[in-house]
């Protein structure tokens, strides 16, 4: 089990933060390449299929947790294959949680500028980030960075 | 006009290039960056090409992708060209207008509307 650095540690005022207990989640480690960087989303969307998540549900986790092993094998493991990446996750009729850590030195994510402010627009890189965020429920770095932890709700069935 | 192991399908209509994708998903970069590769030959092979990317097989996409769009739609300006998207399904508009890249390309309902904008 990793150990939570102090200053990341989940807030216990967060309503999700005494539930948490990560010592039972399936974990995959891949070796640090983007061909093997593909290899745990089949087996996570199949267990969140077994859920019954809703199509939307689907396209969220599968688009956020292809953006968070991108930047893990790019930005986080710098390219580096001798470096490997951990995916642990855990489904459950609530909530789909899925946390990407990488080997890398970490980063600052308040540095990441926002990629839609007019001189950036045009650039092709840094949205990765904002995408994880604008379809996720909780998108949190935790272990300097190093850890990034995603977490989508289960959407309540619409009532007429 | 598409290779074994072409990325894309190109139906040239009067002096347009329509393009349609082969795969449902544009997600991961190794095929993304073959894809930008085929779409930038493309583009070279036409100066000035006027290119349309038609989305309609297209369920899935990540900021990699959006990412070589950027990157050919100024390839294709540098060559005098001009690059419009159409058939971008609601899923995948809103990722368009979450990094608000609505606004940067030129985005078209179906092929006819944008065919007609050139």
């Amino acid at each position: 089990m990793m150990r939570l650095d102090p200053m990341t540690r989940p807030d216990p005022k967060n309503e999700d933060a005494h539930r948490e207990n990560e010592d039972d989640y399936r974990e995959i480690r891949v070796k640090s390449t983007l061909k093997d960087a593909k290899t745990p989303e089949k087996q996570i969307l199949n267990d969140i299929k077994c859920c019954q998540y809703c199509k939307e549900s689907m396209f969220a986790i599968k688009l956020a947790l292809e953006e968070a092993m991108t930047n893990a094998v790019k930005h986080g493991n710098q390219n580096d294959d001798s470096k490997s990446i951990t995916v642990r996750y855990h489904v459950s009729d609530e909530r789909v949680v899925i946390i990407v850590r990488d080997d890398g030195p970490g980063f600052q994510p308040e540095d990441i500028p926002d990629p839609t402010h007019p001189e950036r627009i045009s650039l092709p890189n840094g949205r990765g980030i904002m995408l994880m965020k604008a379809y996720m429920d909780e998108v949190r770095y935790r272990a300097k960075g190093r850890e990034v932890y995603l977490m989508k709700r289960k959407p309540k069935p619409k009532q007429d | 006009m598409a290779t074994a192991d072409s990325h894309i399908t190109v139906v040239q209509n009067e002096d347009v290039f329509v393009v349609e994708f082969c795969d449902r998903k544009i997600l991961d970069e190794l095929s993304i960056n073959e894809l930008g590769g085929e779409l930038q030959t493309l583009a070279d092979t036409h100066k000035p090409i006027r290119l349309l990317l038609n989305f309609s097989n297209v369920e899935h996409l990540s900021s990699a992708a959006l990412g070589m769009l950027i990157t050919l739609d100024k390839h294709v300006k540098e060559g005098k060209g001009k690059l419009k998207l159409s058939n971008i399904n609601p899923q995948i508009y809103e990722v368009f207008k979450i990094t608000r890249l609505n606004k940067l390309f030129d985005i078209h309902e179906d092929t006819a509307e944008a065919q007609a904008a050139f």
